[in-house]
Order: structure tokens, then C-alpha cells, then sequence
């Protein structure tokens, strides 16, 4: 049962739906009635530039799926990487793309998802890392608001390693965007965050999966969110701490806003703790604008939109301000006002 | 300047302001006293446009201007400032970008250019010094963290840099110990000018012995019972309001 079988056989029966437990929120299978003819292939040097290709020594393209991607950094070298993911058209496509830091290399991953269509897309990235290799990875997702689009990353830590990722995105008709982190402990560090801001009917789910497989891993999650009209948010949110993975400090947090009546947030912070010495924590919470403090602003001058705005992008900021790379977190923040306004 | 006359004004249906009139005319402060629940904080609330404060009869003018017809952020950009009893805690935004938000929509408002980022600097920079405000905070979020004392004091800096006409000071002494009572009130004093008005509400004639009032009014259930001279908060002080809340 995967996105990606049921691109290939042209099947939904094929697609997660309400009946899988980690889907039951984002429901692909009752959706999809049938699943689009592939797409058609997209020349890459038809595309203008991608919102990182500034940023980076390395672009590299998957359009409309397309051969398979593999980004390599060799030992102790640094890499800054754009990947774009990009999609055009009705079609069906599935990309595959594959990342491997050596020992001490450190790589900073610019992922973008650039859609226009009614597409089905589904990404399949896998990352390993190697001790003291270090990667950040910022993903950027400005799907359609008519697509389906669905991108399941895989990332495997060795002991000293580093992972640490922001996720930015508007949703779309439906969009997941899911990391399952397996850490090592070892004094691996991980961070996982994102930021949705949802309007119109747009759904995005951020779901992420972490498996503490053994002593001294440290794991910090924070995600926010805020959603209008009738738009619907997801989070879910598994830490598994397993059977002597002692030691382990595994942090998550999930705040969202919900500035209208008729949008939608559905979350689940979970921690599965099977070990005995763990400091664990995890707080959620979903409410409004803080009235009074618009008034606040209001009487200070700022017109009712405005504060709105301002007050918005303060929320969400907390998150982007934990963006390592400088260039990238000053790109998150002109994201985050662009697409507050 | 500030015209107000027959005022009524409930929250949640309950009436709190019942024909409450007064004038403050320009370049002079008039103090509100009056016992808990006499309606002081509604006052403020209801002359700087606050959800939930619904007027049901009678008018209040800022130089003519019919103040209940605008939004909040209009009342503003026209001069109307309160001073918070409780101010607002701003997470993520610094206190310098908040003042030059607003300082700039006022503008904006007014249909005057923008202040300059050097230029709202210096002036964020002169005002802090006087109201010994250490500049390093204004780069932290507003409010966030801060004392009671911190607070005032950022209510006060924001009155000095927006410059309005006409200030609300809302319990204003309340949760500051003499020192922060003296800086806040020489902030003030700073800002006492012709063309301004000032309307000081408070429980306590403390205040007044630091910002020196022309009139005193006396509120108690929902209407101004009796009006003075600066005599008039001292009687208060040495009496109580027993005699105005009976007779309310």
C-alpha cells in the first residue's frame, strides 16, 4: 500500500486511506477515484530558477518524477544542494531521490516543491548520515491548490550525526509531507520543525515518525501552524523510545492557530516510551489570535489587518529563527510575510 | 479637545456607563476617581474603541469628530493614546519593531511620509535615555518577561514616541513602587503641552501628587457625580468614596 505503487499500477485500491491508522486525517484513497495517466516529461532547462538556486553550488531537478536523483557529499567535504522537485500539468509522477553524507561532510539541503496542476505526485527521498556529518534540510512547498502531492522522506542517523530540518509549506488539494527518523542515540542530534499556513480548502499534513533505538539521542520538535477559511492542518507527531534507550531527551511541541470557524486542525503527539531514564515532553495546543493583544496593537494604531499579520508572523517566526543557515532562514522570513499577507 | 456627553455604554448587555459627560479641554489634565467598578476601565475602553463595549446612547468628540464612528487604529492615527493598566505582553515582536509599525501606519494614516530607520533610531534612542529605559530591551520582545515597573515604563516610551493629543492614562500607578512612580510621572509631565489633553483615572490620589491634575472628577456608577479642583482628590483620599457611591 504506498502513494508510489499506486502511481505505477495506475491503481487506487492502491492508496493509504481512512482505514490506515497514520492516513485517517489524510485520506488519499477516497479521494482518488482513479489515478491520473502519467505525466509527461519536462525538459528541466524549460524551468525558470527555483526560490533556492541563489543559495546553493549545486541545483539539481526532478521534474515530473524522471530518473532517479542521488546526492552525494564525500568525507568532510560541505555542500550546499538545491533540490527541486518540480511539477507541471494533470499527470502522475513519482520521484526517487537519495542522499548520502560520508563521515564529517556536512550538507545543506534547499528542497523545493514547485507545482502547477492538477497533479498526483509522490517523492521518495531517502537520507543517510554518517558520524560527525552534519545536515540541515529546508523544504519549501508550494504545491497546487488542485494537486495531490505526497513526499515520505526516510533518514538514517549513525552515533555524532546531526539532522536538523524546517519544513515551510501552504498545503495543497491534499499534501503530506512525512519524515521517519531512525536515531541512533550516540549522541546523534536531531531537530524537526515546520510551519503550515493554510488557506482556502488547502490541507497539509507534517507527520513525523522517531525511533530512539538505543542510549544518549536527543530529538527537539517544534511545529506551528496556522489555518483559514476552511482549510485543514495536520500534525502527527511519534516518538518511539525503545527498550534501553536510556538517556534519551526527546522534546515536541505543536501550536497552531485556527483563525477561522470553519477551518480545521487535527493533531497527535504521541511519545512511546519503553525505556526507564528519559526526560520526555510534549505539549500541544490549538487556539485563536490573541484577542487582547490585537486590540493592543489596534489602539497603538495598526489597522485590524495588519496586527493580524504581525502578530501571525510572530508566532510562526519562532520556528524560522531556529533555521541554522542564515541565507535560507532570511528566505523563510520573507516566505513567512509574503505568505501571511 | 475631548467632548463627551451623555454616555451610555454596556459590555454583555449589563449597562456601566450610565450618562457620563465631561470636557477636557486642550493643554489640560483632568483626573477620573472613582471606587472599583464606577466604570473607570470601561471609560477608557469605550473611548478608544474597544470590541465588546457597546455604546447605546450619547457622543463622544475629539475636536468635533465623532470618535465612536472610528476603528481603533483610526482613533489612533488621530491622537487618541491609552496608557494599558494591564499592558500586553507581544511575543516575537520587538519592542522597536512594534513602535515603528505603529508610529508608520499612524503616519500612513495621516497621509505623512514614513519616519526613516535612522531617523526612529535617534528617537527611540533619546527617548529611552529619558525615561532610563536601557536600550538593549527594546530589541527584546515587548513585554515579554517584563516587570510591572518595565511595563509602565514601555507604555510611557511608546506616548512619548507616537506623540498623540490626547492621552489616557488607565491606573497607570498601579504595581509601581515610588521609584518607577517618579519616572513614569516625570515621563508624563514631559508630554503636558497646550495642545494636548490628558485624562489620569485612578483609584488612588497617590498618582496626583506627581502628576498635578486642573480638575477632578468623581465616577461612580456609570456617571460623573461630582467635579473640582485638584482639593477635591485629597478630600477623596481623606474621606473615601462612601458619600459617592450612596449617592450614585
Amino acid at each position: 500500500m504506498s502513494v508510489a505503487a499506486a502511481i505505477r499500477a495506475r491503481d487506487p485500491a492502491e492508496l493509504p486511506g481512512k482505514r490506515d491508522e497514520d492516513w485517517r486525517w489524510t485520506d488519499l484513497r477516497g479521494l482518488i477515484r482513479e489515478v491520473p495517466a502519467p505525466s509527461t516529461p519536462l525538459d528541466p532547462g524549460s524551468l525558470g530558477a527555483g526560490p533556492f538556486d541563489g543559495l546553493a553550488d549545486e541545483v539539481q531537478i526532478v521534474a515530473n518524477g524522471g530518473e532517479p536523483v542521488r546526492i552525494e557529499v564525500a568525507p568532510g567535504a560541505d555542500h550546499t544542494v538545491a533540490l527541486r522537485l518540480v511539477s507541471r500539468g494533470d499527470g502522475a509522477h513519482a520521484a526517487q531521490v537519495s542522499v548520502h553524507v560520508a563521515r564529517g561532510g556536512r550538507l545543506t539541503l534547499l528542497e523545493s516543491y514547485e507545482g502547477e496542476g492538477a497533479y498526483l505526485a509522490h517523492a521518495q527521498l531517502s537520507l543517510a548520515i554518517c558520524g560527525e556529518a552534519a545536515v540541515e534540510r529546508i523544504v519549501l512547498a508550494a504545491d497546487d491548490g488542485e494537486a495531490v502531492s505526497v513526499s515520505q522522506a526516510e533518514v538514517e542517523l549513525e552515533p555524532g550525526a546531526g539532522f536538523a530540518q524546517t519544513i515551510l509549506t501552504t498545503g495543497a488539494r491534499r499534501q503530506r509531507l512525512e519524515t521517519r527518523v531512525r536515531h541512533p542515540g550516540g549522541h546523534a542530534r536531531l531537530r524537526l520543525d515546520g510551519v503550515y499556513v493554510l488557506a482556502d480548502r488547502r490541507h497539509g499534513d507534517l507527520t513525523t515518525v522517531v525511533e530512539h533505538r538505543a542510549v544518549d539521542g536527543t530529538t527537539e520538535q517544534l511545529t506551528k501552524g496556522v489555518v483559514r477559511d476552511q482549510a485543514r492542518g495536520v500534525f502527527q507527531g511519534r516518538i518511539i523510545v525503545a527498550e534501553g534507550a536510556d538517556r534519551t531527551d526527546a522534546r515536541m511541541g505543536h501550536h497552531a492557530l485556527i483563525l477561522s470557524d470553519r477551518a480545521e486542525i487535527d493533531a497527535k503527539p504521541e511519545l512511546e516510551i519503553y525505556a526507564d531514564d528519559v526526560a520526555c515532553a510534549h505539549g500541544n495546543t490549538v487556539g485563536a489570535l490573541d484577542e487582547d493583544a490585537l486590540f493592543y496593537a489596534r489602539q497603538r494604531g495598526i489597522p485590524e489587518a495588519e496586527a493580524r499579520v504581525l502578530l501571525t508572523a510572530a508566532f510562526l517566526g519562532e520556528v524560522v529563527d531556529r533555521i541554522g543557515h542564515e541565507a535560507a532562514r532570511d528566505l523563510a522570513a520573507d516566505w513567512l510575510s509574503e505568505t501571511l499577507r | 479637545m475631548l467632548s463627551v456627553s451623555n454616555l451610555h455604554a454596556a459590555v454583555e448587555g449589563k449597562e456601566i456607563l450610565k450618562g457620563l459627560s465631561l470636557d477636557v479641554p486642550a493643554g489640560e489634565v483632568h483626573a477620573i476617581m472613582g471606587p472599583n467598578g464606577a466604570g473607570k476601565s470601561t471609560l477608557s475602553y469605550v473611548l478608544t474603541g474597544r470590541d465588546g463595549y457597546e455604546v447605546t446612547e450619547g457622543a463622544a468628540t475629539l475636536d468635533g469628530e465623532d470618535l465612536l464612528a472610528l476603528e481603533p487604529n483610526e482613533r489612533a492615527a488621530r491622537g487618541v493614546f491609552l496608557s494599558f493598566q494591564y499592558p500586553l505582553e507581544i511575543p516575537g515582536v520587538p519592542a522597536l519593531t512594534f513602535i515603528r509599525t505603529a508610529l508608520n501606519a499612524q503616519r500612513k494614516a495621516r497621509g505623512e511620509a514614513e519616519i526613516s530607520a535612522p531617523e526612529f533610531l535617534k528617537l527611540a534612542k533619546a527617548k529611552a535615555a529619558e525615561l532610563k529605559i536601557d536600550f538593549e530591551m527594546l530589541k527584546r520582545a515587548l513585554n515579554v518577561g517584563f516587570s510591572g515597573g518595565e511595563k509602565k515604563r514601555m507604555e510611557i516610551l511608546q506616548m512619548a514616541m507616537l506623540s498623540p493629543r490626547l492621552l489616557i492614562l488607565d491606573e497607570t500607578d498601579s504595581g509601581l513602587d515610588i521609584d518607577a512612580l517618579r519616572i513614569v510621572a516625570d515621563g508624563v509631565n514631559a508630554l503636558r503641552s497646550p495642545d494636548r489633553a490628558m485624562l489620569v483615572i485612578t483609584h488612588y490620589q497617590r498618582l496626583l501628587d506627581y502628576i498635578k491634575p486642573d480638575r477632578v472628577h468623581v465616577l461612580a456608577g456609570g456617571r460623573i457625580v461630582a467635579s473640582g479642583g485638584p482639593e477635591l482628590a485629597l478630600e477623596l483620599e481623606r474621606e473615601g468614596y462612601d458619600k459617592y457611591a450612596r449617592a450614585a
